[in-house]
């Protein structure tokens, strides 16, 4: 299952265990299935323990995994008849995203997700999974085309960042993110975003502003990465295992701060273990996201966007002879 | 409450410690680009640019207010909003508390409205010295209800942006702010909303990656550094030295990202001239 991970060491032995003693028993003709069932029994619960209690360092970690599966992975499992499409007719063409149209369950929809490589030479493709400004102009692009034509929006985050580079810059990173987030945010199509690996920051939202934001349980996301948490904050990126904790960057953390609607459940171990079974997974959690926006106008899906990120914020007024109170989200908490 | 907009010189006329504590305790002050000295005095005078080379040198948001707004116009609005601890982030309360007392602001922007050669203006002026003027919670909120405050009443809004970026301590909230003030400016863009972003030193990171670059017009201070990502991290990822100009107000003119680059004591002047021309009006639509 891939590179293990130190937390995950006395699984892949006990692994390694019962695959010596299957080839012995094999070898020698002996019967020890009485051993091996244990052994099996002993397995199974190492691994409801192991996976079944991850901190969010070990989180982190799978959703950095290289065989954990991207974009392209879940694309032909979740959908039908994609046709990819290229460029933002600007500049160029950004292989950091993966844009088009496809069917889901025979439905129409439009697809954009962050695209790392999954080996290096893929990475240097793909460039890590960081896109350029001109990544996120094809996504918006896609995303204008969807408005158009009355598709949904389906959008995978996976990706440590928007790319800093001195290329990056010059052609307005900035604007590109700033772009994005002004114009999703008035879309009038449903628009749904999972978070299936890592989710850094602007290059994350950039294509995150949805109806419904998912988030698969070993994914993360944030304003920054722990190890540049640790580094801005601690002025020590070691202290990236503390970060991953304090700044709650973890699905279920988020799920509890509000900030995303649905936690999606993984595969034991990760998605990475069963991706067939974690794209079924995948699947009910967007059929349910599609039926409950299926409702709304396209009015309704715009203003039920709006309402939610002008909802999010943690504050109060305080009192005091100069303030010029209209009320939010927490009068009622004074301090 | 009811006299709140019309007690206007409250504001206006008492220099807050922060404004005085702009001017250093001496009473000369050296460029920190040329190295030449000039009195306190002087420099104010000059709206605080170096008259040797041009140099701006960063001014908080009540000598901002002061220097921009007509004599005794302005008035502040959400004073006492403040940021709660989402994350409970240790210490983190501690130093809102202490950058409350330092820079006599609530949080890293303030936000008011005032008029500017006579036109009614709805106004947010960040300040480096609150937290970097970070965007957390409060400064997400502050600058939505200014913005839909000018919508209500038909005012433009010029936003000053002057930050490291999004506040790590309220880590993902912080960066939702990036969303929520972004589609502030859109529903008030599609209500025909003028909103002018003038960028001033620095403005990097979730600021530039969002309301700062949506304006109908972008202007900066010279010298300003505006960027996405921190010159120190591009270097190392890119493994080469970047030109000295890299990031600077100039260098974004040239890639095409601003309208203008425009010298402080030119400001108020081209600010008037646009808000004249809005006011004007188009052709019947």
């Amino acid at each position: 299952m891939g590179p293990e991970l130190d937390f995950e060491k006395p699984i892949f032995e006990l692994q390694k265990k019962i695959s010596e003693l299957k080839t012995f028993m094999d070898e020698k003709g002996i019967d020890l299935s009485d051993e091996l069932n244990h052994l099996q029994e002993r397995l199974k619960d190492l691994e409801k323990e192991t996976y079944g209690s991850m901190t969010p360092w070990e989180r982190v970690r799978v959703a950095r995994k290289l065989n954990r599966p991207t974009t392209l992975d879940y694309l032909p499992l979740l959908f039908t008849d994609f046709v990819e499409c290229h460029g933002d007719r600007l500049y160029g063409d950004d292989p950091a995203i993966v844009a088009g149209i496809a069917k889901f369950h025979g439905r129409p929809v439009t697809v954009i997700g962050e695209q790392r490589g999954r080996d290096t030479k893929e990475n240097i493709m793909r460039n890590y999974g960081m896109p350029h400004p001109e990544g996120y102009r094809k996504a918006l692009r896609l995303m204008q085309q969807a408005e158009k034509f009355r598709r949904p929006i389906i959008t995978f985050i996976d990706t440590k960042g928007a790319f800093p580079g001195k290329a990056a810059e010059e052609r307005g990173q900035s604007e590109a993110i700033a772009r994005n987030l002004f114009e999703m945010s008035w879309l009038s199509v449903p628009v749904i975003c999972v978070v299936i690996g890592e989710g850094a920051s602007g290059g994350a939202l950039a294509i995150g502003v949805g109806n419904q934001i998912l988030m698969l349980e070993n994914s993360w996301y944030s304003v920054i990465s722990p190890e540049g948490a640790a580094a801005l904050l601690w002025k020590d990126a070691g202290k990236a295992e503390v970060a991953a904790k304090t700044m709650k960057i973890t699905g279920s953390d988020l799920k509890k701060l509000g900030i995303i609607d649905k936690l999606i459940p993984e595969v034991l171990g990760g998605a990475h273990h069963d991706p067939g079974k974690q794209a079924e997974i995948i699947d009910q959690a967007l059929i349910d996201s599609l039926k409950e926006l299926s409702p709304l106008s396209a009015e309704q899906i715009r203003q039920q966007r709006l309402t939610k990120y002008r909802a999010i914020g943690d504050y109060e007024t305080v009192q005091g002879n100069q303030s010029d109170q209209k009320g939010n989200n927490r009068d009622n908490k004074m301090r | 409450m009811k006299d709140f907009f019309t007690k206007k010189k409250k504001y206006a006329t008492v220099p807050s410690a922060k404004a005085r504590q702009d001017v250093p305790e001496g009473i000369v002050r050296k460029c920190p680009k040329c190295k030449k000295i000039m009195y306190v005095k002087e420099l104010q005078k000059h709206l605080f640019v170096c008259q040797s080379c041009g140099y701006h040198y960063p001014i908080s948001a009540q000598v901002r207010a002061e220097m921009l707004f007509d004599q005794n116009s302005y008035v502040e609005f959400d004073r006492n909003m403040v940021s709660l601890n989402p994350l409970q982030f240790p210490n983190y309360l501690n130093k809102l508390e202490s950058d409350r007392k330092k820079t006599g602001l609530n949080e890293a922007v303030w936000t008011g409205k005032g008029m500017i050669e006579g036109y009614e203006t709805a106004v947010a002026i960040m300040d480096k010295g609150f937290r970097m003027g970070s965007m957390g919670s409060v400064v997400g909120e502050k600058l939505t209800r200014l913005v839909e405050y000018a919508d209500q009443n038909g005012l433009p809004v010029i936003i000053f942006s002057a930050s490291g970026g999004a506040r790590m301590q309220e880590g993902v909230l912080s960066l939702m702010q990036m969303a929520k003030t972004s589609a502030a400016l859109k529903t008030f863009s599609k209500n025909g909303g003028l909103y002018i972003s003038i960028m001033t030193h620095p403005t990097t990171g979730g600021v530039s990656a969002s309301f700062a670059s949506l304006g109908d017009y972008n202007f900066a201070e010279p010298g300003a550094l505006i960027g996405f990502a921190g010159r120190r991290i591009i270097e190392q990822t890119i493994g080469e030295k970047l030109p000295e100009d890299f990031q600077t107000a100039e260098f974004l003119l040239k890639h095409g990202q601003l309208d203008q680059v425009i010298p402080r004591s030119e400001l108020r002047n081209v600010l008037s001239r646009i808000l004249s021309i809005h006011a004007a009006g188009g052709v019947e639509g």
